[in-house]
């Protein structure tokens, strides 16, 4: 699933490291989700989106939204 | 890459403590054999002694499944024992019917164990190759 979890890292000056370890996962999950091989559950989707403050559809593209924009 | 969680530790202290109960147990069943010191029905108590530890490995890897909190690690210990255990099942039913036709020679059924370990190794390069991420 795309997602803006890289830019939303990014702002904040965050290594994936720093990530994983404020969202108590390992770094590779944080990897595996910023470049879109894994999808997280709900309730990590929300841990995540509580971190940054952000509604969830704010960092994670609707993969229905997304394929609708590509046709 | 490999990932070390907390929950991956503790299931490795676990299979260690298995695999000294493992040798433990094997030792004395093979030498109890091998000099007759055994009698019927102990015989099949102190055969099946040695199966337990690996029973009990089996039973750590669905501890580990339950105790590991990182869920992305968790999916790739998944797909790695389903990896393993479509590999085992394949190989032994395409064994079973080779042994059937007399083509190839009987292998011991304890075996099966090995190669799916073996099976786990494979689903670990799997991981690596399609997620960049081998898993414990």
């Amino acid at each position: 699933m795309e997602n803006r979890l890289k830019v939303l890292r990014a702002e904040r000056s965050w290594s994936q490291q720093d990530l994983a370890e404020k969202l108590e996962v390992s770094r590779q999950s944080v990897n595996a989700i910023e470049t879109g091989k894994y999808d997280p559950s709900l309730p990590l989707a929300f841990r995540i989106a509580e971190l940054f403050g952000l509604a969830i559809e704010e960092i994670f593209v609707s993969p229905a939204r997304h394929s609708s924009r590509a046709i | 890459m490999t990932v070390r969680t907390p929950a991956w530790k503790r299931y490795n202290v676990r299979v260690i403590w298995l695999s000294l109960a493992y040798a433990g147990l094997l030792l004395p069943a093979v030498y109890g054999f091998k000099h007759q010191l055994v009698s019927t029905p102990a015989t099949y108590l102190v055969a099946i002694l040695p199966a337990l530890p690996i029973i009990g490995i089996f039973l750590a890897i669905g501890r580990y499944l339950v105790e590991e909190q990182d869920e992305y690690v968790r999916m790739l210990m998944v797909r790695k024992i389903l990896w393993a255990s479509g590999f085992t099942l394949s190989l032994a039913t395409i064994w079973g019917f080779l042994d059937n036709f007399q083509l190839v020679g009987h292998i011991d059924g304890y075996w099966i164990i090995v190669v799916w370990f073996f099976g786990l190794g494979i689903g670990g390069v799997v991981n690596k190759l399609t997620l960049g991420a081998a898993g414990c």
